[in-house]
Protein backbone atom coordinates (compact mmCIF):
# COMPACT_ATOMS: atom_id res chain seq x y z
CA UNK A 1 0.00 0.00 0.00
CA UNK A 2 2.96 2.45 0.71
CA UNK A 3 4.03 1.38 -2.82
CA UNK A 4 0.83 2.53 -4.49
CA UNK A 5 1.08 5.78 -2.64
CA UNK A 6 4.12 6.60 -2.97
CA UNK A 7 3.70 7.08 -6.80
CA UNK A 8 1.73 10.36 -5.71
CA UNK A 9 4.01 11.86 -3.33
CA UNK A 10 7.75 11.34 -1.68
CA UNK A 11 7.52 8.37 0.48
CA UNK A 12 8.11 9.47 3.94
CA UNK A 13 4.84 11.13 3.40
CA UNK A 14 2.99 7.93 2.07
CA UNK A 15 4.36 5.84 4.67
CA UNK A 16 3.17 8.77 7.12
CA UNK A 17 -0.11 8.43 5.45
CA UNK A 18 -0.70 4.67 5.45
CA UNK A 19 0.11 4.35 8.94
CA UNK A 20 -2.62 7.49 9.53
CA UNK A 21 -5.04 5.53 7.96
CA UNK A 22 -3.84 1.80 9.19
CA UNK A 23 -4.22 3.25 12.99
CA UNK A 24 -7.68 4.54 12.34
CA UNK A 25 -8.82 1.60 10.45
CA UNK A 26 -7.32 -0.63 13.62
CA UNK A 27 -9.32 1.57 16.04
CA UNK A 28 -12.68 1.31 14.70
CA UNK A 29 -12.08 -2.17 14.21
CA UNK A 30 -11.34 -2.45 18.04
CA UNK A 31 -14.07 -0.11 19.16
CA UNK A 32 -17.35 -2.18 16.93
CA UNK A 33 -15.60 -5.16 17.92
CA UNK A 34 -16.00 -3.97 21.87
CA UNK A 35 -19.49 -2.58 21.27
CA UNK A 36 -20.12 -6.26 19.93
CA UNK A 37 -18.50 -8.19 22.40
CA UNK A 38 -20.19 -6.71 25.33
CA UNK A 39 -23.61 -7.41 23.69
CA UNK A 40 -22.57 -10.72 23.11
CA UNK A 41 -21.70 -11.54 26.27
CA UNK A 42 -24.86 -9.92 27.65
CA UNK A 43 -26.87 -12.38 24.94
CA UNK A 44 -24.72 -15.94 25.79
CA UNK A 45 -24.66 -14.96 29.72
CA UNK A 46 -28.36 -14.66 29.15
CA UNK A 47 -29.01 -17.83 27.49
CA UNK A 48 -27.39 -19.83 29.61
CA UNK A 49 -28.95 -18.47 32.76
CA UNK A 50 -32.21 -19.39 30.72
CA UNK A 51 -32.86 -15.87 29.96
CA UNK A 52 -33.42 -14.00 26.76
CA UNK A 53 -30.95 -10.61 27.57
CA UNK A 54 -30.79 -7.66 25.87
CA UNK A 55 -33.74 -7.48 23.52
CA UNK A 56 -35.48 -3.50 23.58
CA UNK A 57 -33.30 -1.94 21.43
CA UNK A 58 -33.22 -2.67 17.89
CA UNK A 59 -33.13 -6.19 16.28
CA UNK A 60 -32.40 -8.75 19.26
CA UNK A 61 -30.96 -5.79 21.10
CA UNK A 62 -27.88 -5.47 18.75
CA UNK A 63 -28.10 -1.65 19.98
CA UNK A 64 -28.52 -1.67 23.61
CA UNK A 65 -24.31 -1.09 23.23
CA UNK A 66 -24.80 2.04 21.74
CA UNK A 67 -27.38 2.90 24.47
CA UNK A 68 -24.96 2.37 26.79
CA UNK A 69 -22.33 4.29 25.32
CA UNK A 70 -24.76 7.51 25.15
CA UNK A 71 -25.89 6.59 29.23
CA UNK A 72 -21.85 6.75 29.54
CA UNK A 73 -20.95 9.95 27.93
CA UNK A 74 -23.94 11.84 29.74
CA UNK A 75 -23.11 10.55 33.38
CA UNK A 76 -22.14 12.80 35.61
CA UNK A 77 -18.18 13.33 36.09
CA UNK A 78 -16.79 12.88 39.33
CA UNK A 79 -13.36 13.28 41.25
CA UNK A 80 -13.42 12.30 44.42
CA UNK A 81 -12.02 15.63 46.70
CA UNK A 82 -9.79 13.67 48.35
CA UNK A 83 -7.52 12.01 45.43
CA UNK A 84 -4.70 13.72 43.79
CA UNK A 85 -6.52 15.35 40.94
CA UNK A 86 -3.65 14.54 38.19
CA UNK A 87 -2.91 11.00 38.93
CA UNK A 88 -6.50 10.45 39.38
CA UNK A 89 -7.34 11.70 35.63
CA UNK A 90 -3.99 10.11 33.97
CA UNK A 91 -5.34 6.20 34.99
CA UNK A 92 -7.95 5.94 32.43
CA UNK A 93 -5.40 7.95 29.66
CA UNK A 94 -2.24 5.15 30.56
CA UNK A 95 -5.09 2.46 30.83
CA UNK A 96 -6.16 2.50 27.17
CA UNK A 97 -3.33 2.27 24.77
CA UNK A 98 -1.30 -0.59 25.83
CA UNK A 99 -4.57 -2.27 24.80
CA UNK A 100 -4.81 -0.96 21.32
CA UNK A 101 -1.07 -0.17 20.54
CA UNK A 102 -0.55 -4.29 20.05
CA UNK A 103 -2.84 -4.53 17.56
CA UNK A 104 -0.70 -2.94 15.41
CA UNK A 105 1.60 -6.35 14.63
CA UNK A 106 -1.28 -8.66 14.48
CA UNK A 107 -1.13 -10.16 10.75
CA UNK A 108 -4.57 -9.98 9.20
CA UNK A 109 -3.32 -11.72 6.06
CA UNK A 110 -0.37 -11.93 3.78
CA UNK A 111 -0.23 -8.14 2.95
CA UNK A 112 -2.27 -7.03 6.08
CA UNK A 113 -0.32 -5.82 8.80
CA UNK A 114 0.55 -3.17 10.45
CA UNK A 115 4.19 -3.89 11.39
CA UNK A 116 5.49 -7.47 11.01
CA UNK A 117 8.85 -6.62 13.69
CA UNK A 118 11.07 -9.44 14.18
CA UNK A 119 9.95 -9.03 17.59
CA UNK A 120 6.33 -9.34 16.98
CA UNK A 121 5.94 -11.10 20.31
CA UNK A 122 7.96 -9.48 22.67
CA UNK A 123 6.72 -6.11 21.54
CA UNK A 124 3.14 -7.80 22.46
CA UNK A 125 4.00 -9.15 25.84
CA UNK A 126 6.15 -5.92 26.49
CA UNK A 127 3.58 -3.41 25.78
CA UNK A 128 0.67 -5.88 27.24
CA UNK A 129 2.69 -5.76 30.66
CA UNK A 130 2.35 -1.82 30.95
CA UNK A 131 -1.18 -2.32 32.00
CA UNK A 132 -1.00 -3.13 34.99
CA UNK A 133 0.68 0.81 35.31
CA UNK A 134 -2.66 2.47 34.44
CA UNK A 135 -4.85 0.19 36.92
CA UNK A 136 -1.92 1.16 39.55
CA UNK A 137 -2.22 4.76 38.73
CA UNK A 138 -5.99 4.07 39.06
CA UNK A 139 -5.73 2.63 42.14
CA UNK A 140 -3.33 4.48 44.18
CA UNK A 141 -5.15 8.29 42.28
CA UNK A 142 -8.66 7.63 43.52
CA UNK A 143 -7.06 7.58 46.89
CA UNK A 144 -9.87 4.76 48.49
CA UNK A 145 -9.49 1.79 50.49
CA UNK A 146 -11.11 -0.66 48.23
CA UNK A 147 -9.88 1.04 44.98
CA UNK A 148 -5.81 0.36 46.47
CA UNK A 149 -6.79 -3.29 47.32
CA UNK A 150 -8.13 -3.78 43.92
CA UNK A 151 -4.93 -2.43 42.06
CA UNK A 152 -3.00 -4.26 44.37
CA UNK A 153 -5.05 -7.64 43.95
CA UNK A 154 -4.56 -6.68 39.98
CA UNK A 155 -0.99 -6.19 40.03
CA UNK A 156 -0.01 -9.15 41.92
CA UNK A 157 -2.34 -11.14 39.61
CA UNK A 158 -1.20 -9.75 36.82
CA UNK A 159 2.77 -9.68 37.52
CA UNK A 160 2.48 -13.56 38.19
CA UNK A 161 0.66 -14.51 35.63
CA UNK A 162 2.73 -13.15 32.85
CA UNK A 163 4.78 -15.62 34.10
CA UNK A 164 3.27 -18.74 32.74
CA UNK A 165 1.98 -16.68 29.85
CA UNK A 166 5.23 -15.73 28.66
CA UNK A 167 6.70 -19.13 29.61
CA UNK A 168 4.16 -21.38 27.42
CA UNK A 169 4.58 -19.37 24.36
CA UNK A 170 8.55 -19.92 24.02
CA UNK A 171 7.82 -23.62 23.30
CA UNK A 172 5.87 -22.00 20.28
CA UNK A 173 8.74 -19.73 19.38
CA UNK A 174 11.52 -22.23 19.75
CA UNK A 175 10.04 -24.31 17.27
CA UNK A 176 8.82 -21.77 15.21
CA UNK A 177 12.54 -20.34 15.34
CA UNK A 178 11.30 -16.76 15.17
CA UNK A 179 9.38 -13.79 17.46
CA UNK A 180 7.38 -12.46 14.20
CA UNK A 181 4.12 -12.81 13.97
CA UNK A 182 4.00 -13.33 9.97
CA UNK A 183 6.52 -15.80 10.07
CA UNK A 184 4.92 -17.87 13.60
CA UNK A 185 1.60 -18.17 10.82
CA UNK A 186 3.58 -19.00 8.18
CA UNK A 187 5.17 -21.98 10.16
CA UNK A 188 2.04 -23.03 11.17
CA UNK A 189 1.01 -23.60 7.67
CA UNK A 190 4.23 -25.70 6.58
CA UNK A 191 3.99 -27.60 10.04
CA UNK A 192 0.12 -27.58 10.92
CA UNK A 193 -1.34 -25.33 13.78
CA UNK A 194 0.73 -25.08 17.21
CA UNK A 195 -2.27 -26.19 19.41
CA UNK A 196 -1.53 -29.50 17.98
CA UNK A 197 1.98 -29.53 18.55
CA UNK A 198 1.76 -27.78 21.78
CA UNK A 199 -2.04 -28.55 23.57
CA UNK A 200 -0.20 -28.37 26.86
CA UNK A 201 1.54 -25.34 26.50
CA UNK A 202 -2.03 -23.86 24.71
CA UNK A 203 -4.06 -25.13 27.57
CA UNK A 204 -1.62 -22.92 29.92
CA UNK A 205 -1.61 -20.09 27.65
CA UNK A 206 -5.59 -20.37 27.95
CA UNK A 207 -5.55 -20.28 31.74
CA UNK A 208 -2.64 -17.52 32.24
CA UNK A 209 -4.34 -15.01 29.55
CA UNK A 210 -8.02 -14.99 30.98
CA UNK A 211 -6.00 -14.40 34.63
CA UNK A 212 -4.00 -11.28 32.62
CA UNK A 213 -7.27 -9.63 31.35
CA UNK A 214 -8.58 -10.48 34.95
CA UNK A 215 -12.02 -12.24 33.82
CA UNK A 216 -13.55 -15.14 35.34
CA UNK A 217 -12.84 -17.10 37.38
CA UNK A 218 -9.52 -14.48 37.76
CA UNK A 219 -11.78 -11.70 38.14
CA UNK A 220 -10.63 -10.98 42.07
CA UNK A 221 -9.32 -7.44 41.61
CA UNK A 222 -12.81 -6.20 40.61
CA UNK A 223 -14.75 -8.41 42.80
CA UNK A 224 -18.18 -6.78 43.33
CA UNK A 225 -19.10 -8.99 46.66
CA UNK A 226 -15.68 -7.76 48.25
CA UNK A 227 -14.21 -4.65 47.00
CA UNK A 228 -17.21 -3.29 44.80
CA UNK A 229 -15.34 -2.39 41.46
CA UNK A 230 -11.31 -2.59 42.05
CA UNK A 231 -9.09 -0.07 40.72
CA UNK A 232 -12.02 1.96 39.11
CA UNK A 233 -14.46 2.13 41.89
CA UNK A 234 -14.35 6.17 42.04
CA UNK A 235 -14.67 6.41 38.40
CA UNK A 236 -17.50 7.53 36.81
CA UNK A 237 -19.00 8.58 33.10
CA UNK A 238 -16.64 8.43 30.36
CA UNK A 239 -13.66 7.74 32.65
CA UNK A 240 -15.39 4.53 33.68
CA UNK A 241 -16.09 4.00 29.62
CA UNK A 242 -11.85 4.31 29.44
CA UNK A 243 -11.78 1.01 32.05
CA UNK A 244 -14.93 -0.81 30.50
CA UNK A 245 -13.21 -0.49 26.80
CA UNK A 246 -9.58 -1.04 27.85
CA UNK A 247 -10.84 -4.24 29.45
CA UNK A 248 -12.65 -5.30 26.08
CA UNK A 249 -10.38 -4.40 23.80
CA UNK A 250 -7.86 -6.75 25.69
CA UNK A 251 -10.28 -9.49 25.41
CA UNK A 252 -10.44 -9.32 21.46
CA UNK A 253 -6.67 -8.94 21.61
CA UNK A 254 -5.45 -11.81 23.77
CA UNK A 255 -8.08 -13.99 21.53
CA UNK A 256 -7.04 -13.25 18.17
CA UNK A 257 -3.46 -13.46 19.58
CA UNK A 258 -4.43 -17.33 20.82
CA UNK A 259 -6.00 -17.69 17.52
CA UNK A 260 -3.14 -16.49 15.43
CA UNK A 261 -0.11 -17.91 17.62
CA UNK A 262 -2.44 -21.62 18.26
CA UNK A 263 -4.96 -22.17 15.31
CA UNK A 264 -3.16 -20.80 12.47
CA UNK A 265 -4.11 -16.93 12.91
CA UNK A 266 -5.64 -16.26 9.22
CA UNK A 267 -4.33 -19.16 7.24
CA UNK A 268 -7.43 -21.79 6.42
CA UNK A 269 -6.92 -25.20 6.64
CA UNK A 270 -5.54 -27.25 3.51
CA UNK A 271 -5.47 -23.64 1.46
CA UNK A 272 -1.98 -22.80 0.54
CA UNK A 273 -1.06 -19.10 2.10
CA UNK A 274 0.04 -17.91 -1.15
CA UNK A 275 -3.21 -18.73 -3.03
CA UNK A 276 -5.30 -15.55 -3.23
CA UNK A 277 -7.98 -16.89 -1.22
CA UNK A 278 -6.21 -16.61 1.81
CA UNK A 279 -5.55 -13.32 0.79
CA UNK A 280 -9.29 -12.22 0.71
CA UNK A 281 -10.57 -14.52 3.23
CA UNK A 282 -7.86 -14.86 5.97
CA UNK A 283 -9.12 -11.16 7.55
CA UNK A 284 -12.39 -12.65 8.32
CA UNK A 285 -10.91 -16.54 8.91
CA UNK A 286 -8.86 -14.80 11.82
CA UNK A 287 -12.41 -12.79 13.32
CA UNK A 288 -14.23 -16.27 13.29
CA UNK A 289 -11.44 -18.00 14.89
CA UNK A 290 -10.88 -14.85 17.42
CA UNK A 291 -14.72 -14.64 18.30
CA UNK A 292 -14.05 -19.01 18.97
CA UNK A 293 -12.10 -17.74 21.95
CA UNK A 294 -14.07 -14.83 22.67
CA UNK A 295 -17.29 -16.98 23.42
CA UNK A 296 -14.86 -19.23 25.16
CA UNK A 297 -14.40 -16.36 27.91
CA UNK A 298 -18.28 -15.93 27.79
CA UNK A 299 -18.84 -19.26 28.36
CA UNK A 300 -16.11 -19.53 31.38
CA UNK A 301 -17.40 -16.35 33.18
CA UNK A 302 -21.00 -17.98 32.76
CA UNK A 303 -19.83 -21.51 34.13
CA UNK A 304 -16.86 -20.82 37.35
CA UNK A 305 -17.49 -19.28 40.23
CA UNK A 306 -14.28 -17.18 41.50
CA UNK A 307 -11.18 -18.56 42.68
CA UNK A 308 -9.54 -17.84 46.44
CA UNK A 309 -6.77 -15.17 46.23
CA UNK A 310 -4.33 -18.01 48.06
CA UNK A 311 -5.53 -20.61 45.37
CA UNK A 312 -4.67 -18.10 42.55
CA UNK A 313 -1.02 -17.82 43.55
CA UNK A 314 -0.21 -20.97 44.17
CA UNK A 315 -2.03 -22.15 40.97
CA UNK A 316 -0.04 -20.09 38.95
CA UNK A 317 3.62 -20.73 41.18
CA UNK A 318 3.05 -24.34 42.28
CA UNK A 319 1.60 -25.32 38.98
CA UNK A 320 1.67 -23.68 35.73
CA UNK A 321 5.15 -22.64 36.11
CA UNK A 322 6.32 -25.88 36.43
CA UNK A 323 4.38 -27.14 33.33
CA UNK A 324 5.87 -24.44 31.41
CA UNK A 325 9.30 -25.13 32.26
CA UNK A 326 8.58 -29.33 31.40
CA UNK A 327 7.25 -28.31 28.16
CA UNK A 328 10.42 -25.66 27.42
CA UNK A 329 12.54 -28.82 28.28
CA UNK A 330 10.75 -31.47 26.19
CA UNK A 331 10.74 -28.67 23.06
CA UNK A 332 14.49 -27.73 23.21
CA UNK A 333 14.64 -32.12 23.11
CA UNK A 334 12.59 -32.33 20.14
CA UNK A 335 12.71 -28.85 18.31
CA UNK A 336 16.03 -29.53 16.45
CA UNK A 337 14.55 -32.76 14.97
CA UNK A 338 11.61 -31.15 13.84
CA UNK A 339 14.00 -27.93 12.15
CA UNK A 340 15.78 -31.45 10.47
CA UNK A 341 13.23 -33.20 9.07
CA UNK A 342 11.91 -29.58 7.69
CA UNK A 343 14.99 -29.55 5.93
CA UNK A 344 15.45 -32.98 5.01
CA UNK A 345 11.80 -34.42 4.05
CA UNK A 346 9.69 -31.22 3.78
CA UNK A 347 7.31 -33.62 2.83
CA UNK A 348 6.35 -35.13 5.92
CA UNK A 349 7.23 -32.42 8.29
CA UNK A 350 4.05 -31.92 9.33
CA UNK A 351 3.08 -35.48 10.28
CA UNK A 352 6.27 -36.33 12.07
CA UNK A 353 6.17 -32.97 13.65
CA UNK A 354 2.75 -33.31 14.87
CA UNK A 355 2.97 -37.33 15.53
CA UNK A 356 6.25 -36.57 18.06
CA UNK A 357 5.11 -33.71 19.69
CA UNK A 358 1.60 -35.26 20.32
CA UNK A 359 3.05 -38.09 22.12
CA UNK A 360 5.40 -36.35 23.77
CA UNK A 361 2.47 -33.60 25.31
CA UNK A 362 0.20 -36.80 26.23
CA UNK A 363 2.96 -38.53 28.53
CA UNK A 364 3.74 -35.19 29.32
CA UNK A 365 -0.06 -34.18 30.44
CA UNK A 366 -0.56 -37.56 32.20
CA UNK A 367 2.54 -36.88 34.20
CA UNK A 368 1.05 -33.62 35.31
CA UNK A 369 -2.34 -35.35 36.31
CA UNK A 370 -0.85 -37.99 38.34
CA UNK A 371 1.72 -35.46 40.32
CA UNK A 372 -1.56 -33.32 40.75
CA UNK A 373 -3.99 -36.43 41.74
CA UNK A 374 -1.54 -37.61 44.24
CA UNK A 375 -1.09 -34.19 45.96
CA UNK A 376 -5.04 -33.80 45.87
CA UNK A 377 -5.51 -37.03 47.35
CA UNK A 378 -3.05 -36.48 50.30
CA UNK A 379 -4.82 -33.32 51.39
CA UNK A 380 -8.01 -34.66 50.75
CA UNK A 381 -6.36 -37.26 53.62
CA UNK A 382 -5.47 -34.91 55.92
CA UNK A 383 -8.36 -33.04 55.90
CA UNK A 384 -10.52 -35.58 56.44
CA UNK A 385 -8.23 -37.05 58.98
CA UNK A 386 -8.53 -33.73 60.50
CA UNK A 387 -4.87 -32.72 61.15
CA UNK A 388 -5.01 -29.91 58.79
CA UNK A 389 -7.90 -26.98 58.29
CA UNK A 390 -9.56 -27.87 55.65
CA UNK A 391 -8.15 -25.11 52.55
CA UNK B 1 21.35 13.30 8.58
CA UNK B 2 17.95 12.49 8.25
CA UNK B 3 15.54 15.23 9.62
CA UNK B 4 13.19 12.73 10.93
CA UNK B 5 15.87 11.16 12.77
CA UNK B 6 17.01 14.03 14.14
CA UNK B 7 13.99 15.31 15.12
CA UNK B 8 12.96 12.13 16.72
CA UNK B 9 15.93 11.96 18.88
CA UNK B 10 15.35 15.55 19.90
CA UNK B 11 11.47 14.09 21.21
CA UNK B 12 13.34 10.95 22.58
CA UNK B 13 15.99 12.61 24.53
CA UNK B 14 13.55 15.69 25.97
CA UNK B 15 10.96 12.85 27.13
CA UNK B 16 14.25 11.27 28.81
CA UNK B 17 15.56 13.88 30.73
CA UNK B 18 12.09 15.89 31.77
CA UNK B 19 11.28 12.52 32.90
CA UNK B 20 14.66 12.40 35.05
CA UNK B 21 13.96 15.53 36.15
CA UNK B 22 10.43 15.11 37.10
CA UNK B 23 11.64 12.40 39.59
CA UNK B 24 13.90 14.46 41.09
CA UNK B 25 11.59 17.81 41.36
CA UNK B 26 8.22 15.91 41.78
CA UNK B 27 6.82 16.68 45.24
CA UNK B 28 4.52 13.05 46.08
CA UNK B 29 7.17 10.03 45.62
CA UNK B 30 4.31 8.37 43.63
CA UNK B 31 4.65 11.52 41.30
CA UNK B 32 8.94 10.63 41.22
CA UNK B 33 7.79 7.14 40.27
CA UNK B 34 5.90 7.83 37.37
CA UNK B 35 8.32 10.13 36.37
CA UNK B 36 11.04 7.25 36.17
CA UNK B 37 8.53 5.34 33.67
CA UNK B 38 8.11 8.05 31.65
CA UNK B 39 12.23 8.29 31.94
CA UNK B 40 12.60 4.77 31.06
CA UNK B 41 10.12 4.62 28.02
CA UNK B 42 12.51 7.63 26.77
CA UNK B 43 15.34 5.28 27.09
CA UNK B 44 13.76 2.59 25.06
CA UNK B 45 13.12 5.16 22.39
CA UNK B 46 16.67 5.72 22.14
CA UNK B 47 17.25 1.99 21.46
CA UNK B 48 14.66 1.98 19.20
CA UNK B 49 16.72 5.26 17.19
CA UNK B 50 19.36 3.10 17.16
CA UNK B 51 18.26 0.17 15.41
CA UNK B 52 17.95 -2.57 18.49
CA UNK B 53 14.46 -3.31 18.98
CA UNK B 54 15.38 -6.32 21.09
CA UNK B 55 16.89 -4.28 23.54
CA UNK B 56 14.06 -1.41 23.48
CA UNK B 57 11.26 -4.09 23.83
CA UNK B 58 13.19 -5.70 26.82
CA UNK B 59 13.71 -2.03 28.68
CA UNK B 60 9.72 -1.87 28.48
CA UNK B 61 9.38 -5.13 29.30
CA UNK B 62 11.76 -5.78 32.40
CA UNK B 63 11.71 -1.82 33.50
CA UNK B 64 8.30 -0.26 32.69
CA UNK B 65 6.48 -3.80 33.30
CA UNK B 66 8.34 -5.07 36.23
CA UNK B 67 10.60 -2.65 38.06
CA UNK B 68 8.91 0.84 37.86
CA UNK B 69 5.59 -1.17 38.96
CA UNK B 70 7.91 -3.01 41.87
CA UNK B 71 8.59 0.25 43.33
CA UNK B 72 4.89 1.76 42.55
CA UNK B 73 3.87 -1.49 44.29
CA UNK B 74 6.33 -0.55 47.22
CA UNK B 75 5.40 2.94 47.76
CA UNK B 76 1.75 1.82 47.66
CA UNK B 77 2.62 -0.43 50.59
CA UNK B 78 4.89 2.18 52.81
CA UNK B 79 0.96 4.08 54.45
CA UNK B 80 3.35 7.24 55.68
CA UNK B 81 5.09 7.77 52.43
CA UNK B 82 1.45 7.11 50.40
CA UNK B 83 -0.87 9.32 52.19
CA UNK B 84 0.83 12.52 52.40
CA UNK B 85 3.69 14.58 51.23
CA UNK B 86 6.98 14.05 51.36
CA UNK B 87 8.81 16.83 53.06
CA UNK B 88 10.16 19.80 51.30
CA UNK B 89 13.65 18.74 51.22
CA UNK B 90 14.64 18.75 47.59
CA UNK B 91 16.50 22.09 47.86
CA UNK B 92 18.73 21.00 51.27
CA UNK B 93 22.29 22.69 51.65
CA UNK B 94 24.37 19.90 50.76
CA UNK B 95 26.57 22.57 48.95
CA UNK B 96 29.79 20.25 48.17
CA UNK B 97 28.27 17.29 47.25
CA UNK B 98 26.17 19.53 44.68
CA UNK B 99 29.41 20.86 43.38
CA UNK B 100 31.23 17.47 43.69
CA UNK B 101 28.70 15.84 41.17
CA UNK B 102 28.39 18.54 39.34
CA UNK B 103 32.30 19.12 38.12
CA UNK B 104 32.36 15.15 38.12
CA UNK B 105 29.30 15.23 35.39
CA UNK B 106 31.03 18.27 33.58
CA UNK B 107 34.24 16.15 33.32
CA UNK B 108 32.09 13.22 31.87
CA UNK B 109 30.30 15.33 29.33
CA UNK B 110 33.83 16.89 28.16
CA UNK B 111 35.44 13.51 27.97
CA UNK B 112 32.63 11.54 26.11
CA UNK B 113 32.06 14.60 23.52
CA UNK B 114 35.69 14.99 22.81
CA UNK B 115 36.02 11.27 22.18
CA UNK B 116 36.91 9.98 18.75
CA UNK B 117 34.64 6.88 19.14
CA UNK B 118 35.27 3.93 16.81
CA UNK B 119 32.15 3.86 14.62
CA UNK B 120 31.56 0.60 12.57
CA UNK B 121 31.49 0.65 8.80
CA UNK B 122 28.73 -2.23 8.85
CA UNK B 123 24.71 -2.00 8.65
CA UNK B 124 23.22 -3.84 11.21
CA UNK B 125 21.93 -7.33 11.04
CA UNK B 126 18.28 -8.04 9.40
CA UNK B 127 17.66 -10.32 11.92
CA UNK B 128 19.02 -8.81 14.79
CA UNK B 129 17.03 -11.13 17.25
CA UNK B 130 18.91 -14.28 16.00
CA UNK B 131 22.50 -12.65 15.89
CA UNK B 132 21.59 -11.67 19.25
CA UNK B 133 20.69 -15.23 20.82
CA UNK B 134 23.71 -17.20 18.68
CA UNK B 135 26.33 -14.42 20.16
CA UNK B 136 25.03 -15.03 24.05
CA UNK B 137 25.09 -18.85 23.19
CA UNK B 138 28.01 -18.51 21.04
CA UNK B 139 31.01 -16.26 21.62
CA UNK B 140 29.24 -14.82 25.08
CA UNK B 141 28.13 -18.18 26.58
CA UNK B 142 30.51 -17.90 29.69
CA UNK B 143 28.86 -14.40 30.82
CA UNK B 144 25.63 -15.26 30.10
CA UNK B 145 25.63 -18.83 31.93
CA UNK B 146 27.25 -16.50 34.57
CA UNK B 147 24.39 -13.95 34.48
CA UNK B 148 21.68 -17.06 35.14
CA UNK B 149 23.71 -18.56 37.85
CA UNK B 150 23.57 -14.83 39.30
CA UNK B 151 20.21 -14.67 38.88
CA UNK B 152 19.21 -18.19 40.20
CA UNK B 153 20.91 -17.36 43.37
CA UNK B 154 18.72 -14.22 43.50
CA UNK B 155 15.65 -16.07 42.99
CA UNK B 156 16.57 -18.42 45.53
CA UNK B 157 17.47 -15.66 47.69
CA UNK B 158 14.06 -14.30 47.85
CA UNK B 159 12.27 -17.20 48.17
CA UNK B 160 14.06 -17.86 51.41
CA UNK B 161 13.83 -14.21 52.62
CA UNK B 162 9.97 -14.86 51.86
CA UNK B 163 9.47 -18.33 53.72
CA UNK B 164 11.03 -16.56 57.47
Amino acid sequence: MVDYFAQFMPYWAAALLWFVIYAVILLVFALVNMLFITWLERKVIGRMQDRIGANRAGPFGLFQPIADMVKILTKEDITPTAANRVIYNLGPLVVVPPAILVFAVLPFSPTISGVDLNIGLLFIFAVAGTSTLGILIAGWGSNNKYSLVGAMRAVAQMVSYEVPQLLSIVGVVMIAGTLSMQAIVAKQAQLGWFILLQPVAFIVFLIATTAEVNRTPFDLPEAESEIIAGHHTEYSGLKFGMFYLAEYISVLFVSALAATVFLGGYQIPFVPLDSPVTSILGPFVLIAKTYLFIFLAIWLRGTLPRVRVDHLMAFAWKGLVPICLLNILIVALLAPIIWTIGVTAPGIAAVAAIGMMLVANAVMFIIIFLIINSIVRRDRARMVEGTVPAR
Amino acid sequence: MNPFLVLSFVVVAAVTIGGALGVVLARTVFASGLFLILSFLGVAGIYVLLEAPFLAATQVLIYVGAVAVLILFAIMLTRRVMSGQTQDNRLNNQWIAAALVAVLLFLLLVSTTFQQWNLSQESPPVDSVAALGAAFLGPYILPFEIVSVLLLAALIGAIVIARE
